[in-house]
């Protein structure tokens, strides 16, 4: 049954009933275009209680994206919402951002959008410590084009492209960034809601280059090339090898499969940002 | 630096300088309150941003130099949602870089300036000499079909004008203005006048709340007005087909009738942007069209031909694109010759035939570029097509 045929079916007093979140969401672009089984979802969730909880104006708050599955997430924001080109989120926010210091910029991608095309961006970005929130959510692979390898597939895993295993050693996300100078690094999963809603406030709310990364099932692609089962196997699989640590040794935080992984706080520091240096020299001058 | 600045009440550099054409650019910009610059530094477009560096800090603006050209055109897109006035400059390689954002500008109709600084190409050619050879890259560099503004300033005073000029067509039709200047325009120092105000071209805002607002819904002259973020009309901007919500559609109606108009909004006022010179046509049998510095040079050759009893004359293309096709086919009726002259082996050139639509011969003085024309070769070109056309 068509969903417009269904809600009319539900009985009055459920269908007049509203979820406590949807004023974030453009309802009228519902249902979402996510596989069942996704972590796109849990994450989008997350980040609205993190809006709820953070008690913004809803028109101070920009969200940009690039291409891909998590790419898709601006579009269902009732905010003001940018779906950029492939790998440019982070220079698009960047721009948004100095123009207008006011907003809360958030960029909101994928691991081959933001690793991958748009890799050198994110460095730059996180060196100049400018203040931006980014968030990844980390499938794997590259879902929306078929389940080709990403730059963080592991070793031997099988995508489309990758039919014999993956020949690729893949990006350790937490180091890349805290290398690279962001001052607020966490990961987390999708089993976790509550957490990621909590990592969601803290790097939303941290001055400068902040950096969450959700790792999220793919069930129609990557868990099925390489047999992991339904979604609810590969949040068993987290549950049953991730280990909560904070303030962990970023390099620590590899992915291999089979083995255990560290979720958690790994970096929480202050510097100064690429605005208040340049804001500082504007005032001083006599510019601003 | 050419130009000391001491502290100013107005941020416009009135008054005449001796500057060159990067550095017009530059005052254009801040002339015409552009308040955004993010660049990556390329030989021959350096100049423009270092002095904006210098520049913007002093007016309240921002600078950035990013990772690269990508990364610089992405930025000023941003800052363009966010409600300024912004611009980037590049030369050849970096301008390759650009396309696939040139596209996502005209898609979500993202008024901004975009500078190429023109030399010797392809590959990275010659980095310090003049050449034109990016003209048609500028036309159909990227994918898809379009329709853009592109402007040749041929001398420093034109830069600054041009440029204020390039912002003025950015908000008016919320399209990319392209200026294709050249290596020796913006290197060469001449005087250029910074009149004591300059108009700042308004961005169209929405005239009905939010909840009414469709952020692609356009207005009769075919364009939209633009909710920026943070006003409180929380659009969605797409690179991909979209409705007048501003909603993915992947419908083929959809997709043609976006295309459609994102083309016809330009294309149905030339008036607006059709700009030339004509240098001498009044008697000329032979008229040198040409652009940019080739333009000047062209007025060497002229002198020459007119010297040795040829009536030859100048038209001088000041908007490259959308191509002045009907100017181009009445200066047709009125000479017996074309003679094109420019620093590629012939991109403009094939626009003049087109538009001539073979009423007279239309004949090319070519030159790859790492040097301008002399006087002699165009007289050459004004010679022999004098001759086919006798």
């Amino acid at each position: 049954m068509p969903v417009k045929e269904k809600e009319k079916a539900l009985p009055e007093v459920v269908r007049e009933a509203r979820h406590p979140l949807e004023k974030w969401l453009r309802t009228d672009r519902l249902p979402h275009i996510w596989c069942s089984g996704c972590g796109l979802g849990t994450a989008l969730s997350a980040l609205l209680y993190a809006f709820e909880n953070l008690g913004w104006d809803p028109d101070s708050i920009a969200v940009v994206s690039g291409i891909g599955c998590a790419g898709r997430v601006a579009g269902y924001l009732k905010l003001d919402t940018y779906h950029t080109t492939h790998g440019r989120a982070i220079p698009f926010a960047t721009g948004l951002k100095l123009a207008k210091p006011d907003l809360h910029v958030i960029v909101f991608s994928g691991d081959g959008d933001l690793f991958a095309i748009g890799g050198n961006h994110f460095i730059h970005a996180a060196r100049r410590n400018m203040d931006i929130a980014v968030i990844c959510v980390n499938n794997f692979n590259y879902g929306m084009t078929g389940g080709q390898l990403g730059p963080t597939t592991p070793v031997g895993a099988r995508t489309t492209t990758s039919p014999f295993g993956n020949f690729e050693h893949p990006f350790n996300l937490v180091h890349l960034a805290a290398s690279a100078g962001a001052t607020y690094v966490a990961r987390c999963t999708t089993l976790d809601g509550r957490r990621l809603e909590k990592a969601f406030v803290e790097a939303l709310s941290h001055k400068g280059f902040t950096f969450v990364e959700v790792l999220s099932p793919c069930p129609t692609n990557y868990g099925r090339r390489n047999r992991l089962g339904e979604a609810l196997d590969e949040l068993r699989y987290y549950q049953e090898h991730m280990i909560i640590r904070h303030g962990a040794d970023p390099k620590d935080a590899d992915i291999v499969p089979g083995k255990p992984f560290l979720v958690g706080k790994f970096v929480d520091i202050e510097k100064p940002t690429y605005l208040e240096l340049y804001q500082e020299k504007v005032r001083e001058l006599g510019g601003g | 630096m050419s130009t000391p600045i001491t502290r100013r009440a107005s941020p416009i550099l009135s008054g005449v300088h001796f500057m060159n054409g990067d550095e017009a650019i530059a005052e254009g910009a801040i002339a015409a309150g552009c308040r955004f610059f993010a660049a990556y530094p390329i030989t021959p477009q350096s100049e423009i941003a270092e002095r904006l560096s210098w520049r913007l800090p002093r007016v309240g603006g921002m600078f950035i130099q990013m990772e690269d050209e990508i990364a610089a055109i992405a930025a000023i897109l941003g800052a363009s949602w966010a409600g300024m006035k912004s611009m980037t400059a590049t030369s050849g390689p970096g301008f390759s870089l650009m396309m696939e954002n040139l596209g996502l500008a005209v898609m979500t109709e993202t008024p901004c300036v975009i500078v190429n600084v023109q030399r010797g190409a392809p590959s990275t050619g010659l980095p310090t000499l003049v050449a034109q050879g990016d003209m048609m890259q500028a036309r159909w560099g990227s994918h898809g079909h379009y329709e853009i503004i592109a402007l040749c300033p041929a001398s420093p005073q034109e830069a600054f004008d041009l440029t204020v000029k390039a912002f003025a067509l950015s908000e008016r039709f919320r399209v990319p203005v392209l200026i294709m200047t050249d290596e020796v325009v913006g290197h060469m120092y001449e005087r250029v006048e910074i009149p004591p105000e300059v108009p700042e071209a308004p961005r169209r805002k929405p005239k009905v709340p939010p909840e009414e607002f469709l952020p692609y819904k356009p207005e009769p002259d075919l364009v939209p007005p633009m909710a920026c973020a943070g006003e409180g009309y929380r659009v969605h901007v797409t690179g991909l087909t979209h409705d007048e919500r501003g909603y993915p559609d992947m419908s083929p109606e959809a997709h043609d009738r976006l295309v459609r108009r994102l083309v016809d909004k330009v294309r149905l006022f030339p008036h607006e942007y059709t700009f030339y010179e004509e240098v001498q046509l009044e008697d000329a049998e032979i008229a040198v069209v040409s652009y940019g510095i080739s333009a000047r040079v062209s007025l060497g050759g002229i002198e020459l031909a007119r010297k040795a009893g040829i009536k030859a004359g100048l038209f001088r293309l000041i908007t490259a694109w959308p191509f002045p096709d009907e100017a181009i086919f009445r200066l047709a009726q009125r000479v017996k010759g074309i003679v094109v002259v420019e620093l590629n082996l012939g991109q403009m050139s094939r626009e003049v035939e087109r538009a001539v639509r073979g009423r007279v011969p239309v004949h090319g003085v070519f030159h790859a570029g790492g040097r301008i024309h002399t006087p002699e070769e165009v007289f050459q070109g004004i010679e022999e097509v004098y001759r086919q056309c006798r």
